[in-house]
């Protein structure tokens, strides 16, 4: 080393050679720039659907209400005193007079005058029925008496409220009426009209009124059908992985395999649906609408992408961890199970989260197998008609109603916090358990 | 961890063998038009809080024919009750379903249709005649006797009348029912007004030909097939202000303040106009019903009973509302009389 240094130092230095530095420099330059641009147009790209989504969605988490006094009258709601031998006068009285009875009486309006008291009754959500009738069923002790209950306004007076309908246009033109809106804004300034947090979005099944519907089947549906992919994708995918990587020879019929399941991972997902269709509804006679059969036609679909996943993962483990273990005399399982299995097992669940999160935003296979549909009951099982919160989405883009813009925008959220809290699950995961050799 | 697992997943397996001998339905099972699944919504919705007893009915979409084509898989609680459709059964459905063994169908007619054309509200007032829609859209035009590829670039070319904005229509795609009533009722009728029919005949075409020759839309950009819902022509107008787009009456009525409505040969399309028959454009609505399933499947009697009475499809009901254009007293009258008497086709 010495000597070369001072070989160099007492040398004529010779010409500089040209290695193209000057060009080499530019052209790492200009690739560092082209990779700026290239994430900086992700960026904004995410930063607009983002803004769209959220700027949009955001009022859909509020709800415009109506406190209200309202006297359950005897005489509206049992006028013949039947109650104690027929059940079903509760549940078939008029309650929405009664919401329409007390909101004229709020606003001074005269009850008799019948076109008056419909254009206040239609300010009035008519989910007010089930909502009056369940607090009624549920402690009838309250018939006579005048409860303070907050009603959920109609969908048009929420969007007025929220200032989403141009009240500048011609009367006729908008669904409100300029009584209605001069009715409004008595009640915002008195506070008895006020934007509270619309837990309904989070409660309520699907519903032709915008202000009644809510993405609570869908998510239940979306819940079942997460379950059942987990319980059946993971184990089955796992077990296969760990024969195909550890155990299966090398031939052709495995190529052939490998080959299959990387192609599977690629076909479109309403080839699934078409599948499901045929096999678990025509075929084995499930129901139709029904998270089991969302939940296996996702499994089919989530599988590829797990064993793929897996396989990467167990290839990933060092061979000499697998020496080693051999060589102290475990058994081929002894070694898969007790050693490579817990080391590739981060891999193996980012993988799988990251399955599921697909699988989670599917439509295109719960097309077939009846699950876009209108469902407003809870699904008790898995068994029962339910929705998909990509399908709720979906539906509710199609509606013609101002209110539901906001909503289908506001269930993106809702389908977007899922699909985080997933992802950051699996970096968590990954960075708790993974090991570095 | 590894044990637990693995029983879940065979107590899944176990649910899944055991699914075959699953209760008996217990729910009402509707498939079909999009254009109609409003409504039924609507119906559905109310029918579940009007008898707790029943549960509310499903109600799938995914168009008329979908629709259908699942209503004829057969009779069975693994098959559907009601299909929604914007047209009616075609022959060979309705073959189709005989030969499946739905051999008893009834055919309820509840209502109708309004399809409206409609520009962005800033616009100028429109007054459309099928003609003019004819000569806007047409691949091809009646001039001088003969029918020649559409020279009209421009609406004022068209008709002196309209406004000087290019030709930009969004009409409904093909899968949908209403593209169905768009041509027979706007541009077979436009075409006939105009003698495209002769013409189509001096060149040597039959009725059938002359008739496909009439309903031809122009590919050229001035006609663009909308495969999605009106929120897309919604959309669309949004985006491009001079484009006209064709909506349902119901639409439109939700959204008549980002939207103008053009007159039809000087009618308004409402409600009214249209159950008088004056305003030209509409098309009845359908739903079909299992008769093997009616006393099978709880509920479904009083379900299609709660569907036509006069407090869903009347004049004053919440379908009207919603822009359901309601049956002449007398159709309701003869349609729940058929229903009630277990008329089939």
């Amino acid at each position: 080393m010495t000597d070369s240094s001072a070989t160099v130092g007492t040398a004529v230095a010779p010409k500089r050679r040209d290695i193209g530095i000057k060009s080499r420099n530019a052209a790492e330059k200009r690739f560092r720039a082209y990779g700026i641009i290239a994430i900086a147009l992700g960026i904004f790209f995410l930063i607009a659907l983002l803004w769209t989504v959220f700027s949009n969605g955001y009022t859909a988490f509020w709800q415009t209400s109506i406190e209200l006094p309202i006297n359950f009258e005897e005489s509206v709601i049992d006028p013949d005193n039947e109650r104690a031998t027929d059940p079903n006068v509760l549940l078939t009285a008029n309650y929405p007079r009664l919401a329409q009875d007390a909101l004229a009486a709020r606003l001074g309006v005269d009850p008799d005058d019948r076109s008056q008291a419909r254009d206040v009754g239609r300010m009035i959500s008519n989910g007010v029925r089930t909502q009056l009738r369940d607090m009624v069923v549920a402690d009838p002790s309250i018939i006579g008496t005048t409860q303070t209950v907050w009603v959920l306004a109609t969908a048009d007076i929420d969007s007025a409220a929220k200032g989403q309908v141009d009240l500048a246009v011609d009367e006729a033109r908008r669904k409100i009426s300029d009584q209605q809106v001069e009715w409004m804004r008595t009640l915002q300034n008195d506070g008895a009209m006020q934007e509270r947090f619309n837990s309904g979005l989070f409660t309520f099944g699907a519903s032709s009124r915008p202000e009644t519907a809510g993405v609570g089947v869908a998510m239940i549906g979306s819940i079942y059908m997460m379950l059942i992919v987990l319980v059946l994708a993971l184990p089955i995918g796992v077990a296969a992985s760990i024969y195909l990587e550890e155990f299966a020879p090398k031939n052709r019929l495995t190529d052939l395999i490998e080959v299959n399941i990387n192609n599977l991972a690629a076909v479109p997902s309403i080839v699934f649906g078409l599948l499901g269709l045929a096999i678990f509804i025509n075929f084995m006679q499930l129901p139709r609408s029904a998270s089991i059969v969302g939940g296996l036609v996702l499994t089919l679909m989530t599988l590829p992408t797990i064993i793929i996943a897996t396989r990467a993962a167990l290839r990933a483990v060092p061979p000499s961890i697998r020496s080693a273990a051999l060589g102290l005399g475990a058994s081929k399982m002894q070694m898969v199970f007790h050693h490579v299995l817990p080391l590739a097992s981060p891999g193996i669940l980012t993988g799988t989260i990251l399955g599921l999160a697909q699988a989670l935003g599917e439509t295109a296979p719960l097309i077939l197998i009846g699950m876009v549909a209108f469902v407003a009951d809870y699904p008790t099982t898995p068994f029962d008609p339910a929705t998909a919160l990509p399908v709720q989405i979906y539906m509710w883009a199609n509606e013609a109603e101002r209110a539901f813009v906001e909503r289908t925008s506001g269930a993106i959220i809702i389908l977007l916090m899922f699909l985080a809290v997933m992802n950051i699950g699996a970096i968590f995961l990954r960075r708790r358990f993974e090991r570095r050799w | 961890m590894k044990t637990s697992i693995l029983t879940a997943s065979a107590a899944a397996f176990a649910l899944v063998a055991s699914a075959g001998l699953a209760a008996a339905r217990d729910q009402i099972q509707i498939a079909g038009s999009s254009t109609v699944l409003p409504y039924a919504k609507i119906v559905a919705e109310n029918f579940g809080e009007t008898f707790p007893n029943f549960k509310t009915p499903i109600v799938e979409s995914g168009g008329s024919s979908a629709g259908l084509k699942e209503f004829c898989k057969g009779v069975g609680e693994d098959t559907i009750d009601i299909a929604n459709s914007s047209r009616a059964i075609r022959e060979k459905e309705v073959a189709a379903c005989a030969e499946a063994g739905v051999k008893e169908i009834q055919e309820v007619r509840f209502g109708y249709d309004g399809i409206v054309f409609a520009t962005d509200i800033a616009g100028p007032d429109w007054a459309l005649t099928p003609a003019d829609v004819y000569k806007a859209l047409a691949a091809q035009v009646v001039v001088d006797g003969k029918l020649v590829a559409n020279p009209y670039k421009k609406w004022n070319e068209v008709n002196p009348a309209l406004p000087d904005w290019d030709i930009v229509a969004y009409i409904p795609g093909e899968k949908h029912g209403t593209r169905e009533v768009f041509e027979e009722k706007v541009l077979i009728a436009g075409c006939e007004e105009l003698g495209g029919m002769e013409a189509g005949a001096a060149s040597g075409l039959d009725e059938k030909a002359s008739e496909s020759a009439c309903k031809a839309v122009r590919k050229d950009g001035g006609s663009v097939d909308i495969d999605g819902d009106y929120t897309e022509t919604l959309a669309r107008i949004d985006s491009n202000k001079t484009g006209v787009g064709v909506f349902g009456l119901s639409f439109y009525e939700n959204n008549a303040d980002k939207l103008k409505v053009a007159t039809m040969s000087d009618v308004v399309p409402s409600v009214d106009t249209i159950s008088s028959g004056e305003y030209p454009v509409s098309r009845p609505l359908f739903f079909y019903v299992k008769k093997a399933h009616i006393g099978v499947i709880p509920g479904l009697k009083e379900y299609v009973e709660f569907f036509l009475d006069d407090q869903m499809v009347g004049p004053e009901s919440p379908l009207a509302e919603y822009g359901l254009v309601p049956a002449p007293d007398a159709e309701r009258d003869d349609q729940r009389a058929a229903f009630e008497d277990g008329k089939t086709m």
